[in-house]
Protein backbone atom coordinates (compact mmCIF):
# COMPACT_ATOMS: atom_id res chain seq x y z
CA UNK A 1 0.00 0.00 0.00
CA UNK A 2 1.27 3.50 -1.02
CA UNK A 3 0.92 6.22 1.51
CA UNK A 4 -0.68 9.55 -0.81
CA UNK A 5 -0.71 13.37 0.91
CA UNK A 6 -4.12 15.00 0.18
CA UNK A 7 -3.97 17.71 2.52
CA UNK A 8 -2.51 20.05 4.51
CA UNK A 9 -3.56 19.35 7.94
CA UNK A 10 -6.41 22.47 8.41
CA UNK A 11 -7.24 22.65 5.14
CA UNK A 12 -10.15 20.17 5.68
CA UNK A 13 -12.76 21.97 8.22
CA UNK A 14 -14.02 19.82 11.07
CA UNK A 15 -17.04 18.64 9.71
CA UNK A 16 -16.11 18.78 6.01
CA UNK A 17 -15.01 16.65 3.59
CA UNK A 18 -11.94 16.88 0.47
CA UNK A 19 -12.68 14.99 -2.47
CA UNK A 20 -9.30 13.88 -4.01
CA UNK A 21 -7.90 11.56 -6.76
CA UNK A 22 -5.42 9.24 -5.43
CA UNK A 23 -4.20 6.65 -8.06
CA UNK A 24 -7.00 6.94 -10.05
CA UNK A 25 -9.63 6.55 -7.15
CA UNK A 26 -11.67 9.25 -6.37
CA UNK A 27 -12.21 9.38 -2.12
CA UNK A 28 -13.50 11.65 0.31
CA UNK A 29 -11.54 12.50 2.70
CA UNK A 30 -13.23 13.63 6.03
CA UNK A 31 -12.80 15.72 9.27
CA UNK A 32 -15.09 14.56 12.02
CA UNK A 33 -13.79 16.50 15.09
CA UNK A 34 -10.12 16.52 13.75
CA UNK A 35 -9.97 13.09 13.19
CA UNK A 36 -9.68 11.80 9.48
CA UNK A 37 -11.32 9.37 7.57
CA UNK A 38 -11.44 8.48 3.85
CA UNK A 39 -14.02 6.76 1.75
CA UNK A 40 -14.32 5.73 -1.79
CA UNK A 41 -16.64 8.27 -3.52
CA UNK A 42 -18.68 5.36 -5.05
CA UNK A 43 -22.12 4.03 -3.38
CA UNK A 44 -22.03 0.09 -3.18
CA UNK A 45 -25.60 0.41 -4.16
CA UNK A 46 -25.81 1.88 -7.71
CA UNK A 47 -22.15 3.64 -8.21
CA UNK A 48 -23.60 7.26 -7.16
CA UNK A 49 -20.49 9.92 -6.22
CA UNK A 50 -21.23 9.16 -2.17
CA UNK A 51 -19.13 11.76 -0.80
CA UNK A 52 -21.32 14.27 -2.10
CA UNK A 53 -24.13 13.25 -0.06
CA UNK A 54 -24.82 15.29 3.10
CA UNK A 55 -23.26 14.94 6.00
CA UNK A 56 -25.81 13.69 9.15
CA UNK A 57 -26.20 12.09 12.71
CA UNK A 58 -27.46 9.12 13.43
CA UNK A 59 -31.20 9.29 13.81
CA UNK A 60 -32.64 6.55 15.93
CA UNK A 61 -35.66 5.40 17.52
CA UNK A 62 -36.55 2.29 19.84
CA UNK A 63 -40.54 2.72 19.83
CA UNK A 64 -42.85 4.67 18.04
CA UNK A 65 -42.52 8.50 20.17
CA UNK A 66 -39.13 8.20 20.86
CA UNK A 67 -36.57 9.63 18.76
CA UNK A 68 -32.98 10.22 19.31
CA UNK A 69 -30.25 11.84 17.25
CA UNK A 70 -26.49 10.51 18.26
CA UNK A 71 -23.37 10.38 16.00
CA UNK A 72 -23.29 13.89 15.21
CA UNK A 73 -21.40 14.43 11.83
CA UNK A 74 -20.71 10.93 11.63
CA UNK A 75 -22.93 9.56 9.06
CA UNK A 76 -22.80 10.30 5.21
CA UNK A 77 -26.14 9.69 3.52
CA UNK A 78 -26.39 9.22 -0.37
CA UNK A 79 -27.31 12.02 -2.64
CA UNK A 80 -29.32 9.21 -5.09
CA UNK A 81 -31.35 6.81 -2.79
CA UNK A 82 -30.33 7.98 0.25
CA UNK A 83 -28.38 5.07 1.74
CA UNK A 84 -26.60 6.18 5.17
CA UNK A 85 -23.18 4.93 6.06
CA UNK A 86 -21.04 5.25 8.78
CA UNK A 87 -17.98 7.34 7.66
CA UNK A 88 -15.77 6.18 10.51
CA UNK A 89 -16.07 2.55 8.83
CA UNK A 90 -18.01 2.31 5.71
CA UNK A 91 -20.73 0.41 6.77
CA UNK A 92 -24.13 1.06 5.76
CA UNK A 93 -26.91 1.62 8.39
CA UNK A 94 -28.80 -0.45 7.55
CA UNK A 95 -26.53 -3.96 6.04
CA UNK A 96 -24.11 -3.00 8.35
CA UNK A 97 -22.11 -6.85 8.16
CA UNK A 98 -22.91 -7.11 4.28
CA UNK A 99 -23.05 -3.51 2.60
CA UNK A 100 -19.66 -0.90 2.81
CA UNK A 101 -18.11 1.09 1.51
CA UNK A 102 -14.44 1.20 1.24
CA UNK A 103 -12.81 2.85 3.74
CA UNK A 104 -9.13 3.53 3.67
CA UNK A 105 -7.14 4.17 6.81
CA UNK A 106 -5.41 8.12 7.05
CA UNK A 107 -3.20 9.24 8.99
CA UNK A 108 -1.49 12.77 9.99
CA UNK A 109 2.25 12.69 9.10
CA UNK A 110 5.30 15.81 10.09
CA UNK A 111 6.70 17.33 7.24
CA UNK A 112 9.70 16.35 8.36
CA UNK A 113 8.64 12.55 7.89
CA UNK A 114 7.31 13.21 4.66
CA UNK A 115 10.63 14.40 3.62
CA UNK A 116 12.14 11.28 4.27
CA UNK A 117 9.68 9.02 2.42
CA UNK A 118 8.01 6.95 0.64
CA UNK A 119 5.27 8.91 0.20
CA UNK A 120 3.78 10.26 -3.17
CA UNK A 121 2.39 14.03 -2.51
CA UNK A 122 0.88 14.32 -6.24
CA UNK A 123 -0.95 17.58 -5.77
CA UNK A 124 -0.22 19.08 -2.02
CA UNK A 125 3.09 21.04 -1.76
CA UNK A 126 4.59 20.10 1.44
CA UNK A 127 6.98 21.85 3.92
CA UNK A 128 9.13 20.23 6.87
CA UNK A 129 7.46 22.59 9.67
CA UNK A 130 3.59 21.84 8.85
CA UNK A 131 1.46 18.04 9.20
CA UNK A 132 -0.13 16.62 6.34
CA UNK A 133 -3.47 14.27 5.91
CA UNK A 134 -2.02 10.95 4.12
CA UNK A 135 -4.41 7.90 2.94
CA UNK A 136 -2.88 4.73 2.48
CA UNK A 137 -4.50 2.70 -0.18
CA UNK B 1 -24.92 -8.48 -0.81
CA UNK B 2 -23.01 -5.66 -0.84
CA UNK B 3 -19.47 -7.11 -2.01
CA UNK B 4 -20.67 -8.65 -5.55
CA UNK B 5 -22.59 -5.11 -5.79
CA UNK B 6 -19.36 -2.87 -5.13
CA UNK B 7 -16.79 -4.67 -6.14
CA UNK B 8 -18.51 -6.09 -9.85
CA UNK B 9 -17.20 -4.46 -12.77
CA UNK B 10 -20.23 -2.64 -15.11
CA UNK B 11 -22.64 -4.28 -16.50
CA UNK B 12 -22.93 -2.39 -19.49
CA UNK B 13 -20.59 -1.31 -21.87
CA UNK B 14 -22.48 -3.91 -24.10
CA UNK B 15 -26.01 -1.64 -24.04
CA UNK B 16 -24.24 1.56 -24.06
CA UNK B 17 -22.21 1.03 -26.78
CA UNK B 18 -25.70 0.44 -28.74
CA UNK B 19 -27.15 2.94 -27.00
CA UNK B 20 -29.50 2.79 -24.98
CA UNK B 21 -33.46 3.93 -24.69
CA UNK B 22 -34.45 5.79 -21.30
CA UNK B 23 -37.82 5.93 -20.97
CA UNK B 24 -38.53 8.35 -18.24
CA UNK B 25 -36.24 11.70 -18.57
CA UNK B 26 -37.50 15.23 -16.47
CA UNK B 27 -36.66 18.09 -17.94
CA UNK B 28 -37.88 21.21 -15.64
CA UNK B 29 -38.09 24.82 -16.41
CA UNK B 30 -35.31 27.28 -15.02
CA UNK B 31 -38.18 29.29 -12.82
CA UNK B 32 -41.94 28.62 -13.41
CA UNK B 33 -42.22 32.11 -15.46
CA UNK B 34 -40.56 29.73 -18.52
CA UNK B 35 -43.58 28.65 -19.62
CA UNK B 36 -45.09 32.54 -19.37
CA UNK B 37 -43.83 32.96 -23.18
CA UNK B 38 -45.91 29.96 -24.31
CA UNK B 39 -49.14 31.29 -22.18
CA UNK B 40 -51.78 33.66 -23.69
CA UNK B 41 -52.11 36.78 -21.91
CA UNK B 42 -55.19 35.56 -20.82
CA UNK B 43 -53.58 32.26 -18.96
CA UNK B 44 -50.63 34.36 -17.72
CA UNK B 45 -52.84 36.95 -15.78
CA UNK B 46 -54.33 34.75 -14.81
CA UNK B 47 -51.21 32.48 -13.56
CA UNK B 48 -49.89 35.41 -12.12
CA UNK B 49 -53.36 36.30 -9.94
CA UNK B 50 -54.60 33.36 -9.54
CA UNK B 51 -52.26 30.74 -10.23
CA UNK B 52 -52.47 26.65 -10.62
CA UNK B 53 -55.34 24.84 -7.90
CA UNK B 54 -54.63 21.21 -7.52
CA UNK B 55 -57.65 19.10 -6.51
CA UNK B 56 -55.63 17.09 -4.11
CA UNK B 57 -55.31 18.47 -0.08
CA UNK B 58 -51.96 21.73 -0.81
CA UNK B 59 -51.79 23.98 -3.84
CA UNK B 60 -48.36 24.45 -3.57
CA UNK B 61 -46.77 21.55 -1.73
CA UNK B 62 -46.42 18.11 -2.64
CA UNK B 63 -48.72 15.94 -0.55
CA UNK B 64 -45.65 14.03 1.10
CA UNK B 65 -42.31 14.96 1.92
CA UNK B 66 -39.26 13.81 -0.27
CA UNK B 67 -36.04 12.59 0.27
CA UNK B 68 -34.18 15.41 -0.57
CA UNK B 69 -34.76 19.07 -1.75
CA UNK B 70 -36.90 20.15 -5.02
CA UNK B 71 -39.29 17.72 -3.88
CA UNK B 72 -36.94 14.45 -4.29
CA UNK B 73 -34.42 15.54 -6.29
CA UNK B 74 -30.34 13.83 -6.97
CA UNK B 75 -28.60 16.08 -4.58
CA UNK B 76 -25.49 16.00 -6.92
CA UNK B 77 -27.93 16.98 -9.82
CA UNK B 78 -28.20 20.66 -8.92
CA UNK B 79 -26.66 22.75 -11.53
CA UNK B 80 -23.97 24.92 -10.52
CA UNK B 81 -24.62 28.02 -11.99
CA UNK B 82 -28.19 27.83 -10.35
CA UNK B 83 -31.69 26.48 -11.67
CA UNK B 84 -34.06 23.19 -10.85
CA UNK B 85 -32.29 19.56 -11.55
CA UNK B 86 -33.38 18.56 -15.14
CA UNK B 87 -33.48 21.82 -16.14
CA UNK B 88 -29.52 22.46 -17.45
CA UNK B 89 -29.29 20.56 -21.05
CA UNK B 90 -25.64 20.59 -20.11
CA UNK B 91 -25.73 19.03 -17.31
CA UNK B 92 -28.21 16.77 -18.48
CA UNK B 93 -26.04 15.74 -21.13
CA UNK B 94 -23.31 14.52 -18.61
CA UNK B 95 -24.93 12.85 -16.12
CA UNK B 96 -27.50 11.28 -18.45
CA UNK B 97 -27.40 11.40 -21.83
CA UNK B 98 -23.86 11.25 -22.61
CA UNK B 99 -22.52 9.21 -19.70
CA UNK B 100 -25.07 6.31 -20.58
CA UNK B 101 -24.65 6.86 -24.40
CA UNK B 102 -28.65 7.53 -24.26
CA UNK B 103 -29.75 7.23 -28.21
CA UNK B 104 -33.76 8.22 -27.11
CA UNK B 105 -34.65 9.81 -24.32
CA UNK B 106 -38.30 10.15 -23.85
CA UNK B 107 -39.34 13.31 -21.79
CA UNK B 108 -42.25 12.99 -19.06
CA UNK B 109 -42.29 16.61 -17.63
CA UNK B 110 -44.30 16.99 -14.68
CA UNK B 111 -45.49 20.61 -15.89
CA UNK B 112 -48.92 19.96 -17.54
CA UNK B 113 -50.74 19.15 -14.37
CA UNK B 114 -52.80 16.26 -16.09
CA UNK B 115 -56.14 15.85 -14.21
CA UNK B 116 -54.99 18.15 -11.26
CA UNK B 117 -55.92 21.49 -12.27
CA UNK B 118 -59.26 21.82 -11.11
CA UNK B 119 -59.80 24.45 -14.13
CA UNK B 120 -59.29 23.01 -16.98
CA UNK B 121 -59.43 25.33 -19.53
CA UNK B 122 -56.32 26.68 -17.73
CA UNK B 123 -55.31 22.92 -17.22
CA UNK B 124 -55.51 22.73 -20.77
CA UNK B 125 -53.71 26.00 -21.92
CA UNK B 126 -50.41 25.17 -19.42
CA UNK B 127 -50.55 21.93 -21.27
CA UNK B 128 -50.50 22.81 -24.60
CA UNK B 129 -47.81 25.80 -23.12
CA UNK B 130 -45.90 22.60 -21.57
CA UNK B 131 -46.07 20.99 -24.75
CA UNK B 132 -44.78 23.90 -27.27
CA UNK B 133 -41.70 24.39 -24.28
CA UNK B 134 -40.65 20.88 -24.52
CA UNK B 135 -40.36 20.62 -28.52
CA UNK B 136 -38.78 24.43 -28.44
CA UNK B 137 -36.63 24.50 -25.44
CA UNK B 138 -35.91 20.67 -25.48
CA UNK B 139 -35.98 19.04 -28.56
CA UNK B 140 -34.81 21.39 -31.09
CA UNK B 141 -31.57 22.13 -29.06
CA UNK B 142 -31.11 18.00 -28.74
CA UNK B 143 -32.54 15.76 -30.55
CA UNK B 144 -32.11 13.05 -28.65
CA UNK B 145 -35.10 13.65 -26.56
CA UNK B 146 -38.48 12.99 -27.24
CA UNK B 147 -41.50 14.84 -26.09
CA UNK B 148 -44.78 14.14 -24.80
CA UNK B 149 -47.96 15.39 -25.23
CA UNK B 150 -49.36 16.71 -22.22
CA UNK B 151 -53.07 16.92 -21.80
CA UNK B 152 -55.92 17.70 -19.48
CA UNK B 153 -57.65 14.46 -19.47
CA UNK B 154 -60.86 16.01 -17.75
CA UNK B 155 -61.16 18.11 -20.55
CA UNK B 156 -62.02 15.75 -22.87
CA UNK B 157 -62.26 17.98 -26.46
CA UNK B 158 -59.38 20.03 -25.35
CA UNK B 159 -57.11 17.20 -24.73
CA UNK B 160 -58.43 15.62 -28.27
CA UNK B 161 -57.23 18.59 -30.06
CA UNK B 162 -53.99 18.90 -28.67
CA UNK B 163 -53.06 15.06 -29.39
CA UNK B 164 -54.02 15.89 -33.14
CA UNK B 165 -52.19 19.25 -33.04
CA UNK B 166 -49.45 17.61 -32.54
CA UNK B 167 -50.39 14.15 -34.90
CA UNK B 168 -47.46 13.94 -37.56
CA UNK B 169 -44.72 15.87 -35.45
CA UNK B 170 -41.43 13.86 -34.84
CA UNK B 171 -40.79 15.71 -31.67
CA UNK B 172 -43.61 13.90 -30.04
CA UNK B 173 -43.94 10.31 -29.58
CA UNK B 174 -46.22 9.71 -26.61
CA UNK B 175 -49.50 10.94 -24.62
CA UNK B 176 -48.57 11.51 -20.99
CA UNK B 177 -51.70 10.74 -19.29
CA UNK B 178 -51.81 10.93 -15.08
CA UNK B 179 -52.62 7.50 -13.31
CA UNK B 180 -54.73 8.67 -10.57
CA UNK B 181 -57.91 10.97 -12.81
CA UNK B 182 -61.30 11.69 -11.53
CA UNK B 183 -62.31 8.08 -12.12
CA UNK B 184 -60.47 5.01 -13.47
CA UNK B 185 -59.21 5.09 -16.68
CA UNK B 186 -61.16 2.78 -18.16
CA UNK B 187 -64.47 4.37 -17.90
CA UNK B 188 -66.07 5.43 -20.87
CA UNK B 189 -65.97 8.96 -19.93
CA UNK B 190 -62.05 8.90 -21.47
CA UNK B 191 -62.53 6.76 -24.26
CA UNK B 192 -62.72 9.25 -26.95
CA UNK B 193 -59.18 10.30 -25.52
CA UNK B 194 -57.64 6.77 -25.62
CA UNK B 195 -59.26 6.78 -28.95
CA UNK B 196 -57.49 9.70 -30.34
CA UNK B 197 -54.26 8.42 -29.04
CA UNK B 198 -54.70 4.99 -31.05
CA UNK B 199 -56.06 6.39 -34.07
CA UNK B 200 -53.24 9.19 -34.19
CA UNK B 201 -50.58 6.38 -33.46
CA UNK B 202 -49.52 7.56 -30.27
CA UNK B 203 -48.74 5.19 -27.88
CA UNK B 204 -50.15 6.20 -23.89
CA UNK B 205 -47.44 6.45 -21.06
CA UNK B 206 -48.97 6.71 -17.93
CA UNK B 207 -46.44 8.17 -15.27
CA UNK B 208 -47.41 8.44 -11.89
CA UNK B 209 -47.57 11.67 -10.51
CA UNK B 210 -50.41 14.06 -9.28
CA UNK B 211 -53.28 13.91 -7.51
CA UNK B 212 -56.83 13.32 -7.87
CA UNK B 213 -58.55 14.22 -4.59
CA UNK B 214 -58.68 10.60 -3.71
CA UNK B 215 -56.72 8.97 -1.32
CA UNK B 216 -53.55 7.69 -2.43
CA UNK B 217 -54.60 4.13 -1.29
CA UNK B 218 -57.14 1.54 -1.37
CA UNK B 219 -57.24 2.12 2.92
CA UNK B 220 -57.08 5.86 2.81
CA UNK B 221 -54.53 8.52 3.00
CA UNK B 222 -50.88 7.22 4.10
CA UNK B 223 -49.04 9.17 6.78
CA UNK B 224 -45.62 9.03 5.14
CA UNK B 225 -43.95 9.05 2.24
CA UNK B 226 -42.27 5.40 2.90
CA UNK B 227 -46.28 4.46 2.80
CA UNK B 228 -46.86 6.67 -0.22
CA UNK B 229 -44.58 5.20 -2.02
CA UNK B 230 -45.94 1.67 -2.61
CA UNK B 231 -49.02 3.04 -3.59
CA UNK B 232 -47.87 3.85 -7.31
CA UNK B 233 -47.71 -0.07 -8.02
CA UNK B 234 -51.44 0.20 -6.24
CA UNK B 235 -52.59 2.78 -8.49
CA UNK B 236 -51.11 1.13 -11.31
CA UNK B 237 -52.61 -2.16 -10.32
CA UNK B 238 -56.10 -0.17 -10.47
CA UNK B 239 -55.21 1.14 -13.91
CA UNK B 240 -54.11 -1.98 -15.58
CA UNK B 241 -57.54 -4.37 -14.13
CA UNK B 242 -60.00 -0.93 -15.04
CA UNK B 243 -58.38 -0.89 -18.63
CA UNK B 244 -58.61 -4.97 -19.28
CA UNK B 245 -62.02 -4.83 -17.55
CA UNK B 246 -63.69 -2.16 -18.96
CA UNK B 247 -62.80 -3.71 -22.15
CA UNK B 248 -61.02 -1.11 -23.46
CA UNK B 249 -58.51 -3.56 -24.84
CA UNK B 250 -61.43 -4.79 -26.87
CA UNK B 251 -62.63 -1.40 -28.08
CA UNK B 252 -59.47 -0.23 -29.21
CA UNK B 253 -57.10 -3.22 -29.51
CA UNK B 254 -53.59 -1.38 -31.20
CA UNK B 255 -53.69 0.76 -27.90
CA UNK B 256 -50.67 0.14 -26.22
CA UNK B 257 -49.47 1.51 -23.02
CA UNK B 258 -47.05 1.91 -21.41
CA UNK B 259 -46.59 1.99 -17.04
CA UNK B 260 -43.69 4.56 -16.24
CA UNK B 261 -42.39 4.77 -12.27
CA UNK B 262 -44.43 2.25 -11.17
CA UNK B 263 -41.76 -1.13 -10.77
CA UNK B 264 -42.98 -4.28 -12.83
CA UNK B 265 -42.83 -7.24 -10.08
CA UNK B 266 -46.47 -6.78 -9.37
CA UNK B 267 -47.82 -7.32 -12.95
CA UNK B 268 -47.33 -11.29 -12.32
CA UNK B 269 -49.81 -11.65 -9.48
CA UNK B 270 -52.50 -9.20 -10.78
CA UNK B 271 -52.45 -11.48 -13.61
CA UNK B 272 -53.01 -14.33 -11.40
CA UNK B 273 -55.48 -13.21 -9.81
CA UNK B 274 -57.36 -11.89 -12.68
CA UNK B 275 -57.20 -14.71 -14.25
CA UNK B 276 -58.39 -16.60 -11.53
CA UNK B 277 -61.84 -14.77 -11.40
CA UNK B 278 -62.19 -14.19 -14.97
CA UNK B 279 -63.08 -18.16 -14.85
CA UNK B 280 -65.61 -17.46 -11.93
CA UNK B 281 -67.06 -13.94 -13.09
CA UNK B 282 -67.23 -13.97 -16.74
CA UNK B 283 -70.61 -13.26 -16.92
CA UNK B 284 -70.65 -9.91 -15.39
CA UNK B 285 -67.93 -8.98 -18.32
CA UNK B 286 -69.28 -11.23 -20.95
CA UNK B 287 -67.41 -8.19 -23.58
CA UNK B 288 -63.90 -9.85 -22.37
CA UNK B 289 -62.65 -12.57 -25.05
CA UNK B 290 -59.51 -13.34 -23.85
CA UNK B 291 -58.14 -14.11 -19.64
CA UNK B 292 -57.56 -10.68 -18.75
CA UNK B 293 -53.53 -11.86 -18.29
CA UNK B 294 -53.89 -11.33 -22.41
CA UNK B 295 -55.06 -8.98 -22.81
CA UNK B 296 -51.92 -7.55 -20.55
CA UNK B 297 -49.38 -9.19 -22.34
CA UNK B 298 -50.44 -7.51 -25.61
CA UNK B 299 -51.68 -3.75 -24.73
CA UNK B 300 -49.80 -3.20 -21.80
CA UNK B 301 -45.69 -2.71 -21.57
CA UNK B 302 -43.93 -1.48 -18.14
CA UNK B 303 -41.02 0.10 -17.34
CA UNK B 304 -38.14 -0.74 -14.91
CA UNK B 305 -37.72 2.06 -12.49
CA UNK B 306 -37.84 2.34 -9.54
CA UNK B 307 -36.43 -1.46 -10.03
CA UNK B 308 -37.42 -3.97 -7.68
CA UNK B 309 -34.70 -5.49 -5.69
CA UNK B 310 -35.33 -9.41 -4.46
CA UNK B 311 -33.20 -10.41 -1.75
CA UNK B 312 -33.08 -13.25 -4.07
CA UNK B 313 -31.57 -11.29 -7.12
CA UNK B 314 -32.29 -13.83 -9.93
CA UNK B 315 -36.05 -14.01 -8.91
CA UNK B 316 -36.62 -10.51 -11.19
CA UNK B 317 -35.29 -12.78 -14.04
CA UNK B 318 -38.67 -15.17 -13.56
CA UNK B 319 -40.47 -11.89 -13.32
CA UNK B 320 -39.37 -10.99 -16.54
CA UNK B 321 -39.99 -14.06 -17.93
CA UNK B 322 -43.77 -13.85 -17.11
CA UNK B 323 -44.37 -10.29 -18.31
CA UNK B 324 -42.06 -10.85 -21.27
CA UNK B 325 -38.86 -10.08 -21.95
CA UNK B 326 -40.47 -7.81 -25.27
CA UNK B 327 -42.42 -5.90 -23.06
CA UNK B 328 -40.01 -4.62 -20.65
CA UNK B 329 -38.52 -1.25 -21.01
CA UNK B 330 -35.50 0.04 -19.55
CA UNK B 331 -35.81 4.36 -17.67
CA UNK B 332 -33.76 6.17 -15.20
CA UNK B 333 -35.90 8.47 -13.76
CA UNK B 334 -33.40 11.20 -14.31
CA UNK B 335 -33.06 13.29 -12.00
CA UNK B 336 -34.74 12.04 -9.41
CA UNK B 337 -33.93 10.99 -5.99
CA UNK B 338 -34.87 7.26 -6.38
CA UNK B 339 -33.08 7.18 -10.24
CA UNK B 340 -31.55 3.92 -11.55
CA UNK B 341 -28.57 3.78 -13.46
CA UNK B 342 -28.22 1.84 -16.25
CA UNK B 343 -25.27 -0.02 -14.84
CA UNK B 344 -26.36 -1.37 -11.62
CA UNK B 345 -30.52 -1.78 -11.86
CA UNK B 346 -30.10 -5.09 -12.36
CA UNK B 347 -28.19 -6.98 -9.89
CA UNK B 348 -28.04 -10.09 -11.97
CA UNK B 349 -26.39 -10.66 -15.30
CA UNK B 350 -29.60 -10.24 -17.96
CA UNK B 351 -28.67 -12.66 -21.18
CA UNK B 352 -27.27 -10.42 -24.15
CA UNK B 353 -30.47 -11.06 -26.35
CA UNK B 354 -32.72 -9.83 -23.63
CA UNK B 355 -30.99 -6.97 -22.73
CA UNK B 356 -30.45 -5.49 -25.90
CA UNK B 357 -34.23 -5.74 -26.24
CA UNK B 358 -34.88 -4.39 -22.34
CA UNK B 359 -32.63 -1.60 -22.92
CA UNK B 360 -32.92 -0.58 -26.45
CA UNK B 361 -35.31 -2.72 -29.33
CA UNK B 362 -38.41 -2.79 -27.08
CA UNK B 363 -38.68 1.04 -26.83
CA UNK B 364 -37.62 1.74 -30.09
CA UNK B 365 -40.55 -0.26 -31.77
CA UNK B 366 -43.10 0.92 -29.15
CA UNK B 367 -42.36 4.21 -29.09
CA UNK B 368 -41.71 4.07 -33.05
CA UNK B 369 -38.07 5.66 -33.18
CA UNK B 370 -36.08 6.57 -35.79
Amino acid sequence: MAKHVVAALGEIAPGACKIVTVAGREIGVFNIRDEYFALINRCPHEGAALCLGAIMPRFESDRPGEYRLSHHGEMLRCPWHGWEFDIKTGESWCHPESVKARSYPVTIVPGEALAKGPFVAETVKVAVDANYVVVEL
Amino acid sequence: MNIAVADRQPDTARQTDLGIVDCDVHPYTKTPADLDQFLSERWRKHRASIGARSRGPFANAPNYPRMSPGVGMRMDAWPPGGGHPGSDLAMMREQLLDAFNVSHGMMMPLLGRGGDERNVEFGAALATAANDWEAQVWCDAEPRLKAAIQITTEYTEAAIKEIEKRAGDRRFTHVMIPPRGLEPLGRRRYWPILEACAANGFPIALHLGGTSGHPSTGGGWPSFYHEEHPSYPQSKEALVTSLVTEGVFEHIPNLRVALVEGGFAWLPSLGWRLDKHYLRLRDEVPHLKMLPSEYIRQNIWVTTQPIEEPERPEDILATCEWIGWDRIMFSTDYPHWDQDDPRYAFKVRIPEKEKQMLFRDNAVAFYNLD
